[in-house]
């Protein structure tokens, strides 16, 4: 850890107190975001188990390429994020602009891959409230994409999320707010959230496209 | 503002600013305790108004004044203002708030402004179940079953499940700043093991709420989806499970007893220490057994299920963990109790509140032993003795506490005094008051009578009218303090720095405390509860 450490608050007597409170805070909350998943990854689990037949049907209605695709994406992003925390502790302001940017650019080709898929999916009367209807005769297959659909769409709002906070990195970069290194860590925790959006996408990307295929 | 503190360093946290957004948008976690003392007091008196209300009608087999549906929206919002807007808030966003800094040695929280946010969240929350409580009300019960709430319910649903899915926010945020607070800002010398029994009691909740709520936030959010967005997951004409529903809604909800349990407990620690003038026996065994309760307490919501169609084997081990959770509470009511042998015990009113609590906590967790039982729990579930059961520990335990440390640290948050005698007659009324509304339901639903209906088999009035009139004096006991606690802040003797004798870091500092609590950080070169104690216990220094 480099000397040059952000201001320090009133309610903490040195500089790595405060950066080890603000690290603990995100990890806890990280904590907390993955139960918050876990509800919903426990009710695919039940269903799956249930309903496999149902289960099965309904995987196969889903385009895998799409979602391999989606993956390796994300998995992109992964990478220019933790570089752009690298380049960030280390000073490298323009490595870590660069490495922004292409993470909000990769992440935003996620959510258009995803909303292409919704629209795809839903003009094959895969939603099943509205829209063409279901093509699948087990009732269960619907559970399915009931589910498919709140949790793609939950993990579609974290990563928007991640992406606003990218994107105000950048700015706070550009305009000069963002002095490196001394306030790594902001790029760091916005990175520890960005890395938590994508460990839920290597989960639910199996649970959805491939378990039951 | 910080270096104005510094020059005055005198000035009360009360006297830093009169103005209303001095009190809105502070960041002093003593001002931001206040400001949640204040609202979740209005809720109390709102989900207490509708418990009157409820004790009203049942004094007749009949009904009194209400139609069924109205009889529904009156439970429901009993439940659900008291359970999230009263009980999981009470100690830990109150005295929690105001107490952990300076328990530990602190100036503030860990992250203030996100305590400042953490209520804001919480009055946002409490707008939206008012809107539905004005609007028309909820009938589905505190517990928002499937697919009745999902699928066929004509109350105002969603507007509740909004307000109570923000409040989680609200808890999640301040069990986080809490971890963070005890893991980092510690005062030096002040180890894991000097602490207060008070933190590491907040520590073991600030666990569960941080990891528990989450779960309900998706359960409610999969309501929300089914009710409004017609995406079924628990409809069993798609082959989805309700029983899955109860499944994550008891995630969530058994741990949340503890959530509001387990400040309680951290209460006692500190009420039986200070008015024994002992340390608490035991000391480590009941900083470990907060911990096994968190932890445990993530193992049995099962037992909420034994009817509904769980599996024989899933309901055997739901049990034998529902009763190996009593092991812990219990080891903490021997400790209390074997705190007071040999202690000097002096019974102002705190530690009648606590007294009180030893009492109806072990009537309380003793019938849990009952319901947690399969084979009794077929009789008992869904009975009054439930109802009985749960407001031992949740009204007699825990709300005696609350007004226990109200009573307690009432000189420390306002620098006054309040009338002794007035305090213990209100402890004395609140234990027997209470008594007399819970038992006679423990007997009612020995009978059989069941919940959450106002019409009853006239042979079953004797004993509601004797609950109803044990609720009457519950009414006014609980409406006392209001008076007379309001009345000490005007009027009532000033408090010295430590009216109790007591030991802790926040009887060292002046009554009510500064803003920034501490001149210099603290050293802490002594043990937990350093009874008896000496003249001069604090050894200080400048910050290093």
């Amino acid at each position: 850890m480099s000397d040059a450490l952000p201001a320090v608050h009133e309610q903490y007597q040195v500089a790595t107190q405060q950066l080890a409170a603000d690290r603990l805070g995100l990890w806890v909350f990280l904590a907390s975001e993955a139960m918050l998943f876990g509800a919903v990854f426990f009710s695919l689990a039940v269903y799956h188990y249930i309903h496999p037949a149902a289960m099965h049907a309904a995987t196969d209605q889903l385009d895998l390429s799409m979602g391999a695709v989606g993956t390796a994406v994300l998995l992109s992003s992964s990478t220019t994020m933790a570089l752009a925390v690298k380049a960030a502790g280390e000073g490298r302001r323009w490595e870590t602009l660069v490495a922004l940017i292409g993470t909000v650019v990769l992440g935003l080709a996620f959510e258009a891959i995803k909303v292409h898929d919704w629209f795809d999916e839903f003009g094959k009367g895969l939603y099943p409230p509205a829209g063409p209807p279901f093509p699948l005769p087990q009732p269960a297959a619907r559970l399915f994409f009931h589910l498919y659909f709140v949790s793609t769409g939950l993990h579609a709002v974290h990563l928007a999320v991640g992406i606003l906070l990218v994107a105000g990195l950048v700015i706070m970069q550009v305009s000069g707010r963002l002095t490196l290194p001394e306030r790594m860590v902001t790029v760091e925790m916005v990175g520890l959230y960005w890395q938590f959006v994508d460990i839920v996408w290597i989960f639910l990307y199996p649970t959805l496209y491939l378990v039951s295929r | 503002m910080t270096a104005e503190a510094k020059a005055l360093p005198s000035k009360s946290y009360l006297e830093d600013g009169y103005t209303l957004s001095s009190w809105f948008f502070s960041t002093d976690h003593k001002r931001i305790a206040i400001l949640y003392f204040v609202s979740i007091t209005l809720f109390f008196f709102v989900g207490g108004a509708a418990a009157t209300l409820i004790r009203l009608e049942l004094l007749s087999p009949t009904g009194l004044f209400l139609s069924n549906d109205a009889y529904n929206r009156l439970f429901t919002i009993h439940g659900v203002v008291m359970v999230w807007f009263f009980l999981i808030p009470s100690i830990p966003n109150t005295f929690g708030n105001f107490l952990i800094p300076i328990m530990i040695g602190a100036k503030d929280l860990a992250f203030p402004k996100l305590n400042l946010a953490s209520w804001w969240i919480f009055v946002l929350a409490g707008c939206f179940v008012i809107a539905a409580l004005l609007i028309g009300g909820v009938d589905t019960g505190w517990t928002f079953y499937a697919p009745f709430s999902t699928m066929f319910s004509n109350g105002y649903v969603v507007p509740a499940v909004i307000g109570v899915f923000i409040a989680g926010f609200s808890t999640i945020l301040t069990g986080l700043n809490f971890i963070v607070t005890i893991h980092k800002l510690r005062a030096p010398g002040m180890t894991w093991f000097r602490l207060p029994l008070f933190v590491w009691a907040i520590y073991a909740t600030s666990l569960v709420m941080v990891l528990a709520t989450p779960v309900l936030a998706t359960t409610l959010m999969l309501i929300f989806a089914e009710r409004v967005l017609g995406l079924g997951f628990f409809d069993p004409k798609l082959g989805g499970d309700p029983v899955l529903y109860q499944h994550l809604f008891w995630f969530y909800s058994h741990p949340a007893v503890y959530i509001m349990v387990l400040p309680a407990m951290a209460v006692m620690s500190e009420l039986m220490s200070a008015f024994c003038k002992r340390r608490v026996f035991g000391y480590k065994v009941v900083a470990y057994s907060s911990l096994a309760i968190a932890g445990l307490g993530f193992l049995v919501w099962g037992h909420h299920m034994f009817v509904a169609g769980e599996s024989v084997y899933a309901g055997l081990v739901f049990s034998l963990l529902s009763f190996s959770i009593a092991v812990p509470s219990a080891i903490k009511v021997f400790n209390w109790t074997a705190t007071m042998r040999k202690g000097y015990v002096s019974l102002d009113a705190p530690m009648l509140f606590a007294l009180g609590f030893i009492g109806l906590f072990v009537i309380g967790g003793l019938s849990g032993l009952f319901v947690a039982a399969t084979g009794l729990d077929v009789h008992l579930t869904r009975t009054y003795f439930v109802i009985a059961h749960f407001h031992f520990i949740m009204v007699g335990g825990t709300v005696s506490c609350y007004f226990g440390a109200l009573h307690f640290w009432w000189p420390k948050m306002t620098g006054r005094m309040y009338p002794e005698m007035l305090g213990r007659g209100t402890a004395l009324m609140i234990f027997f008051g209470f008594i007399l509304t819970f038992m006679p339901q423990f007997i009612l639903g020995w009978l059989g009578m069941p919940r959450r209906y106002h019409l009853y088999p006239p042979e079953f009035q004797v004993l509601n009218v004797l609950s109803s009139a044990g609720a009457s004096i519950l009414a006014v006991a609980y409406t006392l303090p209001l008076i007379y606690l309001g009345w000490s802040l005007f009027y009532g003797k000033r408090a010295g720095a430590n009216p109790w004798g007591a030991a802790g870091l926040e009887w060292l500092i002046p009554s009510p405390p500064p803003r920034e609590n501490f001149e210099t950080v603290p050293v802490v070169t002594w043990e937990a509860y350093p009874y008896p104690l000496k003249p001069q216990p604090v050894e200080r220094k400048e910050t290093p």
